[in-house]
């Protein structure tokens, strides 16, 4: 028997992400497999406040380690700590965000166990776990077992919904911090520009507005009233990016983010693979483009050719009438 | 510097949705897909060769850079390409892709590394057919080294690198001392994304955008570069592989298509058919 450990994620400030959340239902799928309980691993600066947040939710401890230096989020630092946590455990689980995949698989490397990233879902078949996974740009599934005696996965968030509090009171322990090696003396946190934004984050919300390459320098222009009169959250392909009209962390995609909203606005997006691998998983895709061979209107559910400059803001109107 | 660039041969990107299971389920058939070297991969040497030149004189090489691979003997195409755009050496692993996980790759770079002695490791932050995306942070621990994975921007400093990650909601930007690992997101190929403290020098200088093609006699003149082929069982020992797949499928295909005629329509189906909005 053995039990899974979630690696929990914070924002600046200390608060608990939603994105933790999808990590603890992931843990209780592969449960079955493993026939013990889950725990959750708190590292910052005040962990027992953060671990406070996270003793609702069935988990059979919370372990805080907190210690200065983990204000400010470093592999380095993080690792040894975490791995010696995991050590006790058969798999050790976050949710595939930059924070997830940039810790786990150095996690991984330091307990010499295989490493499922970005899962799109899990089972226990015969006593194993099962990782799924998407690969090839989304266009194959593999099934895939892991056969170090520690198992270290990640789990993409949109396939994952997150764990609803259970109500009962996990106990909260302290761990102690593991002195890190040479690495960490060698790298330096220097800064976090954030992106300040009043809207929904793309990978939490339910309604986004993403625009191409063919808004060019009015992307904002064009695409803020129709995000603001939908609450929707802003997303862009990446030849938008690319041409600098709207910022890095916009991007959907591949290997930008993967988003599963229930409506999803492609706006002179043409649909590459790489775009489509980032938002295929949507329930409702609306895409409106003056191309009528775009291969993103294959994919949409309402496909609407037309010129984005002016469908666009007759879709405000539209929607304001209704509202 | 000394720069290590890790390249995997991958088929083509950007026909993916043209890959093939087998009948029985049990493997990925890419018959039918030209090999291309991943992107990510060919972002992370072409980092590597801003890194080691003077922007104005991009064929003198200030350091070297080393490619490796592991990959059967047909690849060895894709490292003559990654020479011929100016890489001064060559190495190949002879191993399969079925044989390895991203902890053996891992570990039989952990090998190359000690042996070579670069200052850097440079690598795509994942490869686009498993998309994995574990290799590079695998590597950094093995070897103690710090690392900045989904670098965008990267600028030399004296025993340094200065590395601005995109990361969910901004850019983290971190100091890594050399040695250290680095693994590159798409926007390092911008032309104001890498600089050298060569191409410091030289204020306001811009690459091109994208990634470099290699001039006719470059393209001759990699041929005679050293290449050399190693054994997979030398750099791992009697590590064994610990992923196993089991099963692939093709996920459910959407049936889209349909067209409305203008804003009105769509709202209304929004509304009334879909109640999405």
């Amino acid at each position: 028997m053995a039990d899974a450990l979630v690696v929990a994620e914070f924002t600046e400030d200390g608060k608990v992400k939603k994105s933790t959340l999808s990590a603890i239902t992931f843990a209780k799928r592969a449960l079955p497999a493993l026939g013990g309980s889950f725990s959750i691993l708190v590292l910052g600066a005040n962990a027992a406040a953060a671990a406070a947040e996270l003793t609702g939710y069935g988990a059979a401890k919370v372990l805080a380690c907190s210690d200065a230096s983990f204000a400010k989020y470093t592999a380095e630092n993080f690792t040894p700590t975490v791995a010696e946590v995991g050590k006790a455990f058969g798999l050790v689980v976050a949710t595939a965000t930059s924070f997830g995949k940039d810790l786990l698989p150095r996690v991984a490397a330091r307990l010499d166990a295989a490493y499922a990233g970005d899962c799109s879902g899990v089972s226990a078949e015969g006593g194993k776990i099962v990782y799924k996974r998407p690969m090839f740009a989304g266009n194959a599934s593999g099934y895939c077992s892991l056969t170090t005696p520690i198992q270290v996965a990640t789990a993409r968030q949109s396939e994952f919904e997150a764990a609803a509090a259970s109500g009962g009171a996990s106990p909260i322990e302290n761990v102690a911090k593991v002195a890190p090696g040479a690495a960490a003396s060698r790298v330096e946190f220097v800064s976090l520009e954030a992106v300040k934004s009043e809207r929904p984050e793309l990978t939490e919300a339910s309604v986004i507005v993403s625009g191409g390459r063919a808004l060019k320098e009015k992307f904002f222009e064009v695409l803020e009233p129709l995000a603001t009169a939908l609450g929707a959250a802003l997303g862009a392909s990446r030849a938008a990016v690319d041409a600098g009209y709207a910022p890095g962390d916009f991007q959907v995609g591949q290997t930008g983010k993967i988003v599963a909203p229930k409506l999803y606005f492609a706006i002179g997006i043409s649909g590459a693979i790489q775009h489509i691998a980032g938002m295929k998983g949507s329930k409702v895709i609306v895409a409106i483009n003056k191309d009528p061979e775009a291969p993103i209107f294959q994919l949409a559910d309402y496909g609407l050719v037309a010129d984005l400059f002016v469908a666009v803001p007759a879709l405000i109107a539209e929607l304001k009438k209704r509202a | 510097m000394k720069i290590l660039v890790a390249l995997k041969r991958v088929a083509d990107p950007d026909n993916a949705n043209k890959v093939k299971i087998s009948a029985a389920g049990d493997a990925i058939d890419t018959t039918g897909l030209e090999w291309k070297t991943n992107p990510f991969d060919e972002y992370a040497l072409e980092a590597a060769l801003r890194l080691t030149e003077n922007g104005k004189t991009p064929k003198k090489r200030e350091g070297e850079v080393v490619v490796v691979t592991l990959a059967p003997k047909e690849a060895e195409t894709m490292l003559r390409a990654a020479l011929a755009t100016g890489a001064d050496r060559a190495i190949r692993v002879e191993a399969n892709d079925a044989d390895l996980d991203g902890r053996l790759v891992a570990l039989a770079l952990k090998a190359l590394v000690v042996a070579e002695k670069p200052d850097l490791v440079l690598l795509g932050k994942q490869a686009v057919d498993g998309d994995s995306n574990q290799v590079g942070q695998r590597l950094a621990e093995l070897l103690d080294w710090p690392m900045a994975t989904f670098a965008a921007t990267i600028k030399e400093e004296t025993g340094a690198l200065l590395v601005g990650r995109e990361v969910d909601g901004g850019v983290a930007t971190l100091r890594v001392k050399l040695p250290a690992l680095v693994t590159v997101d798409l926007r390092i190929v911008a032309p104001n994304s890498v600089f050298s403290k060569l191409s410091q020098a030289e204020a306001g200088f811009k690459h091109n955008e994208g990634v470099r093609f290699a001039p006719l006699p470059a393209i001759m003149a990699a041929k005679k570069k050293p290449l050399e082929v190693k054994a997979l069982a030398d750099l791992i020992g009697g590590n064994q592989l610990n992923t196993k797949y089991s099963k692939f499928e093709r996920p459910p295909q959407r049936s889209g298509g349909a067209k409305v005629k203008d804003v009105a329509e769509l709202v209304e189906k929004l509304a009334n058919v879909s109640k999405v909005i």
